[in-house]
């Protein structure tokens, strides 16, 4: 049961992806480049997507069981440090450059687009990284 | 600042914000029916860690999560042709990029949908710090490249 709605999560969150226009490295780089032409439709996926969200997380705090009896397990971290700024930092870079978040990074992976695998291939190698960098940190 | 009329039409505006719904009910929909965010960084992320530090550990929901994603171009195929992709980064700009946004979301503990759709919906002050910082240098980047340096890497 847990899989089953954990992969129809995702199912409609590619299809939301596709659909917005997000999976399309063109576009994303149209809305970033406020300086170009700019094409505003991915604040309006941004607002559409805090619309709904925004509703339903007020709503599942009245309603803290879940479908599957799993525990409601939401970040309590509200620490405000230089690794979430520096990390933010370091994606925007990334995501300005290639016009891919992970999101989006693996669709085009699905779609069988060779862009999207050289994307997702790098980052899970930043991420090895970091998991690689972190584990030695906490061994010395 | 001039809008780009050409790839900013109605049929896009509205694409736009009917898959916005659909991607803020799937993050609505994971934390309801499993109790978890929706953040597709930290979900690989947490599956990259089990792998590093070898645990023998099942990946789980987040392993039927990402399969639900990945295969969505592909039952989207079943009824309708993909809407095309154009994407202008040669392969070094998709390597360095790829490598900065692995390494940078795992540090900032989130990306687009953790910090951007799950963390600004749960009016997270952290999150809002996250997305300011993400979009701004991301805009810059993208300053640079296009009209400082006119290239495309």
């Amino acid at each position: 049961m847990q899989w089953v709605t954990a992969g129809l999560a995702g199912l409609l969150l590619g299809m939301g992806l596709i659909l917005s226009g997000m999976a399309n490295p063109a576009k994303v780089i149209g809305f970033l480049d406020v300086a170009g032409p700019w094409d505003p439709s991915l604040g309006l996926v941004m607002g559409g997507g805090l619309v709904v969200g925004s509703i339903g997380f007020a709503l599942l705090k009245k309603q803290p069981k879940t479908l599957t009896g799993e525990p409601l397990n939401l970040p309590t971290s509200r620490k405000i440090d230089l690794r979430l700024v520096l990390g933010s930092v370091l994606f925007g870079i990334g995501w300005g450059i290639t016009g891919i978040c992970p999101g989006p990074g693996l669709v085009l992976l699905g779609a069988g687009i060779p862009e999207g695998i050289i994307y997702i291939a790098s980052l899970l190698a930043g991420m090895t990284l970091y998991s690689l960098i972190e584990k030695l940190r906490h061994s010395a | 600042m001039s809008i780009d009329w050409q790839a900013f039409t109605i049929y896009a505006a509205v694409s736009a914000l009917i898959g916005g719904f659909m991607i803020g009910l799937a993050a609505v929909w994971l934390a309801w029916a499993n109790g978890r965010i929706a953040g597709i960084s930290g979900i690989l992320g947490h599956v990259v860690e089990l792998v590093v530090q070898q645990k023998r550990e099942p990946f789980g929901w987040r392993l039927a999560f990402l399969v639900g994603l990945i295969g969505a171009p592909v039952v989207w195929m079943l009824f309708a042709a993909l809407p095309t992709t154009v994407q202008e980064t040669g392969s070094v700009g998709l390597v360095v990029g790829g490598v900065l946004v692995g390494l940078g979301t795992r540090y900032a503990n989130g990306c687009t949908s953790g910090h951007g759709i799950c963390g600004l919906s749960r009016f997270s002050l952290r999150s809002l710090i996250a997305v300011c910082s993400f979009m701004g240098s991301a805009v810059i980047t993208v300053y640079l490249m296009r009209h400082l340096l006119g290239a495309s890497a």
